[in-house]
């Protein structure tokens, strides 16, 4: 028997993530839950919802305690109160409850509220996983899986074939064989597959802040398409003048130094591309990030290898440029004399922490 | 309701019951019948999620509390021992997982608070069968959710929840000698019925002969027009009601055009709001009685050596004080301790308070032994205001290290503000009265002779909190569906904040 409690507590939940939604940009900026992945509990700070009353605020408010201490010393301190311009409770300060949501409800907030298409996916046929599928019916069966309209239509039949049948008075009686059941067939089902390679430029010139820009970018990147995807595959690339393919944890932390050379990346994303991910099965998303500064030389083999090899095999591929004090932002400009060729190339411009809400969706509202 | 279904206590947990029942009852303490059950902490923070209830209405603010119960316990930073709930019988959970020291002190401490519901004046008019009651409420407010809709109800719970702490802590106590006023309030409604009444009306019995002596003609004639008068200026005023009311939930069922089932959650979230506010009202004092009847019966009776590590642990535990929150258990022990102590000695009446010779207060002792006999009358008189009124010392707040605070518009920070008596007495009773609550009474009913609402906030030295004063105009607007205002103070300005149903309004008050 369900608890009455536990329905009191589905309801207080749901008005928590009604909150949540509501403030999500904010959520989204905050880097303390990279990290996690899928069902893992988040855990996200909330005004507590509060019932609105008739109450002394602080002005004048005191009371009486105990313990040391002289007049006038502090005892502690007052909380923030809003201007009173605001509807209660939406301020910060009075009481912050910690609630606690499934990453993969995150994203599917995330993916509401930037209207985020659901992907269609390529290639159906790589790898597939059994599921039961109610198709069938049979006479035998749990009353609980009972076919009813089948069911009186055979007792139908029977009683009609039987001379049973009186029009005036239509009582349908089913016997034992009569009843029919659903039942299921075990069929195998082709799965999506996406692979998602993250190239990051990580010459002298990206700062510690850039990097947090694109680990919190890249964080919500595989919240959505983890979401989306059955089988979800990533492969990180870090670069200056030479590329690596490294593991997640390096991928974030590596500082390099020296100049850029951003074909070295795309050179390793093609060979990824080649050595794991057949483009006929596989899903396949390129996220590029980098100041935009590369090396002036470096840019026509660039353009090359993206028209040749990586561009052709892409679902999507998304460059986002993030705004650093020493690059010249130039290489977004290249990329932005072909981006009409290419339906599938997206260019993103981040300029701070703020505008990662935005890019996301720039990067993710096609549905490809 | 799974919980509530009677489970045996283990026999080693009913023995224990049963020797310190008999303890409690052989120091006098008087109660009800009292069915304690042992629970995990899952039932026990739904039960105390509940206010103690195993069955509620629907509404997510119990599931909040719950969530936060057991994440506290989760987290390890609280834990509820037990939890006793006034009816009778009296109702009592145990944790399960308590040791058996804890078992012992919260059995002593649940017998001294049944103890206390059941000889306290203030608890008097409580509904004793509550339990009944709750579950009455539940099945209503789900018959409700049926009909129109769980969204509709819940909203209109809500609403009522923000004007909960709108009633009157005196109307169980005097509800009684006003039932016949009740049916004829003054102004409101005036027919030939009243006639009778109204001649005898300012009229003392009295024989024949005597009657002009005690009841003059000329002075009965005065009152009689007076009265008219008062009366033609009320209708002409079309104002009501004609005293200030407090009782704001019961105005509402009274005259809001609320439709039945609005009507009757609202009566549901009133009565349970009588029926908790004794417990607020007698803070101080109910956790104080049970920690020094808990206290006197382990030190003296329960107690092995093996417990006494444990048991001094959790006492302390629970006295432990903060500089910014007077623990009522501290305090409440603490004070009863001390008023038995001075009237074991004698240390009361006009010639202890005309002693001026320290020494001679210090040695004070009359051997009256009346300490004992003084603190059950208190138990049964006193709620927290009167209580500390009468027996807050300043020798005891000067023992104790109190201290009056204040908050520093400046700084931003609580700062300590005195520790003179008199400041510190003031600003204890302050907060204490009403339960810290504002005082607002209703007005005018009909205020611009418009069917407005009009409420006055007694303003007392601490403003409203202004953003959640709006939202609760908003809740009250909806009930009494015209415009509805409340005059307060708003940074040292008489101000009238209203709502129209529309938009919220705030101006200086003239004077």
């Amino acid at each position: 028997m369900p608890r009455t409690i536990d329905r009191d507590m589905q309801r207080f939940k749901q008005i928590v993530r009604g909150k949540v939604r509501r403030n999500l940009r904010k959520y989204i900026t905050h880097g303390e839950m990279i990290g996690r992945t899928g069902r893992e509990m988040v855990s996200i700070p909330v005004p507590n919802i509060d019932t609105p009353r008739f109450k002394h605020g602080q002005r004048g408010s005191g009371g009486v305690g105990q313990g040391e201490g002289e007049a006038g010393q502090p005892i502690g301190r007052g909380q923030q109160e809003g201007d009173g311009q605001g509807q209660a409770g939406d301020q910060p300060g009075s009481h912050i409850r910690e609630v606690e949501i499934t990453l993969d409800e995150l994203a599917e907030m995330l993916g509401d509220e930037l209207e985020l298409p659901n992907i269609e996916p390529k290639g159906k046929n790589a790898i597939s996983s059994k599921k039961d599928r109610y198709t069938t019916i049979r006479p035998t069966g749990p009353d609980s899986l009972r076919h009813f309209k089948r069911t009186y239509k055979r007792a139908l039949r029977r009683q009609i074939a039987l001379n049973d049948y009186n029009p005036e008075r239509p009582v349908i009686i089913p016997t034992r064989d009569d009843e029919r059941y659903r039942s299921w067939k075990t069929v195998s089902e082709p799965e999506a597959n996406a692979a998602i390679i993250y190239m990051m430029d990580v010459s002298g010139s990206m700062t510690d802040d850039q990097k947090e820009i694109v680990r919190i970018e890249a964080f919500w990147i595989n919240a959505w398409l983890n979401k989306q995807y059955d089988g979800l595959e990533r492969r990180y690339i870090v670069h200056d003048a030479v590329a690596h393919e490294v593991d997640e944890d390096t991928f974030y932390r590596t500082r390099e130094s020296g100049g850029t050379r951003i074909s070295s990346a795309f050179q390793a994303a093609r060979k990824i591309i080649a050595r794991d991910f057949p483009p006929d099965d596989w899903n396949i998303y390129c996220f590029q990030f980098s100041d935009g500064d590369n090396w002036g030389e470096d840019n026509d083999s660039c353009l090359d290898i993206l028209k040749e090899h990586i561009l052709p095999v892409c679902n999507l591929y998304c460059y986002g440029q993030v705004e650093s004090p020493y690059g010249s932002g130039d290489f977004i400009r290249e990329l932005r004399r072909f981006e009409d060729e290419w339906e599938n190339l997206i260019l993103s411009e981040i300029g701070s922490k703020d505008a990662i809400y935005d890019s996301i969706k720039e990067f993710l509202g096609t549905g490809r | 309701m799974v919980v509530s279904t009677h489970r045996p206590l283990p026999q080693e947990i009913r023995d224990i019951q049963r020797e310190l029942e008999e303890t409690c009852a052989s120091y006098g303490l008087d109660f009800f019948e009292t069915i304690f059950e042992m629970v995990d902490y899952e039932e026990m923070s739904m039960l105390a999620a509940y206010g103690g209830f195993p069955t509620r209405y629907p509404h997510w603010r119990f599931g909040a509390q719950f969530d936060e119960l057991m994440k506290g316990y989760s987290y390890g930073l609280q834990k509820i021992y037990e939890m006793v709930i006034n009816t009778d019988p009296c109702y009592a959970y145990l944790l399960r997982a308590n040791e058996l020291t804890d078992q012992k002190l919260v059995i002593a401490h649940v017998y001294a608070h049944c103890d206390f519901f059941k000889n306290n004046a203030w608890f008097a008019h409580t509904n004793r069968r509550m339990l009944d009651e709750m579950a009455n409420h539940a099945t209503r407010v789900n018959r409700y959710v049926d009909r129109f809709g769980y969204d509709e109800v819940e909203q209109f719970i809500d609403t009522c929840l923000s004007l909960e702490n709108l009633i009157d802590p005196y109307w169980p106590h005097m509800s009684r000698a006003s039932d016949v006023k009740q049916n004829s309030r003054p102004g409101f409604e005036s027919d030939g019925s009243d006639d009778d009444t109204a001649n005898s009306q300012g009229r003392f019995p009295a024989k024949d002969y005597m009657d002009s002596f005690i009841n003059p003609p000329e002075i009965l004639e005065q009152q009689e027009t007076d009265r008219r008068q008062q009366l033609k200026e009320q209708e002409e005023s079309r104002s009501f009601p004609a005293e200030p009311w407090r009782d704001v939930l019961l105005f509402l069922l009274e005259y809001a055009p609320l439709k039945d089932w609005q009507r009757d959650i609202l009566a549901i979230i009133r009565d349970e709001a009588y029926y908790f506010q004794p417990q607020g009202q007698t803070k101080i004092m109910n956790e104080g009685w049970a920690s020094y009847w808990h206290s006197k019966i382990m030190t003296s009776h329960a107690l092995t050596d093996a417990d006494l590590i444990t048991y001094a642990d959790h006492h302390s535990g629970t006295m432990a004080t903060s500089p910014q929150r007077l623990n009522p258990y501290k305090l409440g022990i603490e004070l009863f301790k001390d008023i038995e102590e001075r009237w074991n000695k004698g240390q009361f009446g006009p010639e202890w308070d005309a002693c001026n010779d320290l020494h001679e207060k210090d040695t004070w002792d009359k051997q009256l032994g009346l300490g004992r006999e003084k603190i059950f009358e208190v138990r049964r008189i006193h709620n927290d205001v009167t209580f500390i009124d009468t027996f807050l010392t300043a020798e005891f707040c000067a023992k104790h290290k109190m201290f009056s605070f204040a908050f520093n518009d400046a700084t931003d920070y609580y700062e300590i503000a005195s520790r003179e008596f008199e400041k510190i007495k003031q600003q204890l009773l302050n907060s204490l009265t009403n339960h810290g609550q504002p005082f607002i009474r209703i007005v005018n009913g009909n205020y611009h002779n418009r069917g407005e609402l009009y409420l006055l906030h007694d303003y007392n030295g601490v403003e409203l909190k202004l953003d959640y004063a709006r939202d609760t105009l908003v809740n009250l607007q909806r009930c009494w569906s015209r415009p509805v205002h409340i005059e307060t103070v708003v940074e040292d300005e008489p101000t009238i904040l209203s709502f129209d149903g529309e938009s919220h309004e705030m101006q200086t008050k003239d004077q």
